[in-house]
């Protein structure tokens, strides 16, 4: 489905992914782990199109298309989703709206007739239940004065509303305490299809135990330095990054604590 | 620049969709102002004789009047001389007597803006005074307002039919010596609206005005006033456009509020002419004096205002809140784009004890205009326990715009209290990504932002021109993005 080859990207003249390569089928479950720096998030970016940071070389198609050369919001027609690891707030307009204009605008690309209010409605009734959100929720200004919490359930939600082809999750992890992460993972369990390809950011191996990947794939200094089964995060979690040769303090010190915490 | 920013400018260039001309035979006067201009005025209109001395004296003092020279509004003067002072679609009696007798090409011109006339298509709910040009063209629904005993006709009609409420209250509010443009307008004021609500009637439905400008090379110089008797209510709702044409037209109104004991004033404005081209060529120039006076006690007067079209705005809806208890509002939104000027705000001015006064304003600069918020807040020294609260928000689209915010406060009063908030945004970068991540389009995503940052204002608005606003801001910004 997905096709990464060498991809390289840079940010205000900086180069920050050195040469990606990847392949997702359709129905697979992708972990990318990595310190912090180690330019995830640049990769998820580039992924949907964020033309802050530039692709410098290198080529990535999706069911055979080139998808550098499309534009965002074509990209996410086409059913590339992106939660954001910081979703940015959209004052006074309510996520209802944001959502109905987000749904009706990938229907209209499928020639599909717009979706009234009241069936928009019960549809996200429904969902926002499935992520324990309060419908009351749905009246709030998009992301505004929500909880990081709240945040990474709300991305859930709309990948779940938009049942996207290509669902790539950013972090959607961070910042969770044990509830919001079982809820969250649960949402993205239900995501999982034969024909969608799921690429999940993360940097820590705890999210990997309640989402379990095909493959995992370690980033290092904008490389993929390893790939391997879910036996890798677990070997990665026992033996840190420093196993392979990655600088990373914060994980060292996490994962210490997370092994103590068990 | 940002990338999206870098869009943002590229493609700025919009449609107005209001632009067309309509052909009709009319009466105009040959360009130029002088007595003999303002008298023909006058008997043309057959204003009984108070009247047009009131004009004369104020185009004697405006003759010595400087026009006023703002430091943010950059345009070329007026030639006075070189405009037309009166324009009017010719007909065969003085008045139409029904709607029958309104030549149709008029009547589809306000069908094609929207807000049919006739009868049987008349917006529900709602009575409309039609302002083509100088002259009013049409009134609806006269005779159940005329049932509940509200007054709402052309102020030529008001001139002639009502003569000592027009004597008793024109005038008071803003005297023709207020200002340069106030003076003009009371000279040469051409037509409006006339609303009077008598004690303790509720109006029973939405008043409103559509003025619209034909002819070339005339001014229209709208003169309204509303008074609402003690214990009244009455909303009332104004919507403006033009031709597109090359040069600027001026447009010069007055309007004048006055609320006695109890009564309420709800006076809400969607404002669209002709901006100009996105070269700046061309459009109006909106100059324009509005003030209430809430004379009596507990009376209150809410100033709702859209603007997104014209050239030059300046304007500054105001209250002075003289009646013990009075409560005076403004809520705006102020759209500028292209080469667009507005100067807006409003003046609180607080006379009576436990007086309070809100202030909402919201301006979007996007291309090149620029976009001033210029506010006053003053106490007098018997405003006790007097307050205001201010907010002041202003957001950017591209960055070769400008917001300004100049909030004037004057207190003679220790025990007033203001609360004042301003902020400045941008439609940021990581916003636009965020929507078109969703599959959401550019244009889209700068309407529903800019929506957003308008709700508090738009929730001021009648139902139905709330939509109304919202579809217009989305028109407005077409092209402000690519
Ligand atoms: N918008 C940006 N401007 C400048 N530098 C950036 C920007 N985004 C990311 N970077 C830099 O790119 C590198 C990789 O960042 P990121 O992809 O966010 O890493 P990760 O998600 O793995 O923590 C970091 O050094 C970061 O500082
Ligand atoms: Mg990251």
């Amino acid at each position: 489905m997905l096709s990464i080859k060498n991809l390289h990207a840079s940010v205000e003249g900086k180069e920050i992914l050195k040469g990606i390569n990847l392949e997702i089928k359709a129905g697979e479950v992708h972990a990318i782990m990595g310190p912090n720096g180690s330019g995830k998030s640049t990769l998820a970016q580039v992924l949907a199109g964020n033309d802050a940071f530039e692709v410098t070389s290198g080529s990535v198609t999706m069911h055979g298309e080139d998808l550098l050369e499309k534009a965002t919001e074509e990209r996410a027609r086409d059913g590339v989703f992106l939660a954001f690891q910081y979703p940015v707030e959209i004052p006074g307009v309510s996520n209802l709206q944001f959502m109905r204009t987000s749904v009706n605008a990938m229907r209209h690309h499928r020639g599909e007739s717009e979706m009234n209010a009241a069936e928009f409605m019960k549809l996200a009734r429904e969902i926002s239940k499935q992520v324990d959100l309060d419908p009351a929720f749905l009246k709030r200004g998009v992301n505004e004065g929500f909880s990081g919490g709240e945040k990474k359930r709300n991305e859930i939600m709309q990948a779940l509303m938009l049942q996207p082809k290509l669902a790539i999750l950013d972090e959607t992890d961070s910042g969770l305490d044990i509830d919001a992460l079982k809820v969250v993972s649960d949402g993205v369990n239900a995501l999982r299809a034969e024909d969608r390809a799921i690429l999940m950011v993360t940097h820590y191996q705890r999210l990997l135990d309640h989402i379990v990947p095909d493959f995992v794939h370690v980033l290092a200094e904008g490389k993929i330095v390893k790939s391997g089964g879910r036996e890798l995060a677990l070997e990665l979690e026992e033996r840190g990054y420093a196993w392979l040769g990655i600088k990373d303090d914060e994980t060292a010190a996490s994962s210490a604590l997370s092994n103590s915490a068990n | 620049m940002t990338t999206a920013n870098k869009e943002v400018n590229e493609l700025i260039k919009r449609e107005y969709e209001h632009g067309f001309v309509t052909d009709i035979e009319v009466d105009t006067f040959e360009p130029g102002l002088n007595e003999d201009v303002i008298t023909r005025l006058s008997e043309i209109k057959k204003e009984p004789q108070f009247m047009l001395e009131w004009r004369l004296k104020a185009y004697r003092r405006w003759l010595e009047m400087e026009e006023p020279d703002w430091a943010h509004l950059g345009y070329e003067r007026v030639d006075y001389n070189s405009i037309s002072y009166y324009s009017a679609p010719k007909r065969k009696e003085d008045m139409p007597q029904s709607l029958d007798d309104v030549d149709p090409e008029l009547l589809k011109t306000y069908e094609k803006l929207g807000i049919p006339l006739h009868e049987h298509a008349k917006l529900a709910g709602v009575a409309v005074d039609a302002v083509f040009d100088s002259v009013s063209v049409a009134t609806t629904f006269k005779e159940p307002l005329a049932k509940a005993g509200v007054i709402f006709c052309s102020i030529s009609e008001a001139v002639r039919d009502y003569p000592e409420l027009v004597q008793k209250y024109l005038g008071t509010v803003v005297p023709h010596t207020d200002n340069f443009f106030a003076g003009l307008n009371a000279a040469v004021f051409s037509d409006g609206t006339f609303v009077y609500v008598p004690k303790g009637v509720r109006c029973p439905m939405e008043l409103s005005t559509y003025f619209r400008i034909n002819a070339a090379n005339t001014g229209q110089f709208e003169r309204t006033l509303i008074i609402a008797d003690e214990g009244s209510y009455v909303s009332y709702l104004e919507g403006c456009t033009a031709p597109m044409r090359d040069e600027n037209q001026l447009h010069a109104a007055v309007v004048e509020l006055i609320a006695l004991d109890d009564a309420e004033i709800k006076y809400s404005t969607v404002q669209n002419w002709y901006p100009g081209d996105e070269n700046g060529k061309g459009g109006i120039y909106n100059f324009v004096t509005k003030r209430a006076a809430c004379i009596g006690k507990n009376s209150k007067v809410s100033w709702t205002q859209v603007e997104t079209g014209s050239a030059i705005t300046w304007k500054y809806p105001s209250c002075i809140l003289r009646g013990e208890g009075s409560v005076g509002e403004f809520y705006s939104v102020a759209l500028t784009h292209n080469y667009q000027q507005a100067d807006t705000g409003t003046k609180m001015i607080h006379l009576g004890k436990n007086t309070t006064s809100t202030i909402i304003s919201k301006g979007i600069s996007a291309g090149k205009s620029s976009n001033v918020y210029r506010g006053l807040v003053k106490f007098g020294p018997r405003a006790d326990g007097a307050r205001n609260f201010t907010e002041c928000d202003s957001l950017l689209i591209g960055d070769q715009c400008g917001a300004h915010t100049f909030p004037y406060i004057e207190s003679l009063n220790k025990s007033a209290i203001v609360e004042h908030e301003a902020t400045t945004s941008k439609v940021s970068d990581e916003q636009m990504f965020l929507c078109r991540q969703r599959g959401i389009d550019m244009e889209r995503a700068v309407s529903m932002i800019v929506n957003g940052f308008c709700k508090d204002v738009f929730k001021e608005l009648p139902m139905e021109f709330a939509v109304e606003a919202g579809k217009l801001l989305e028109v407005s910004l077409e092209g402000s993005v690519g």
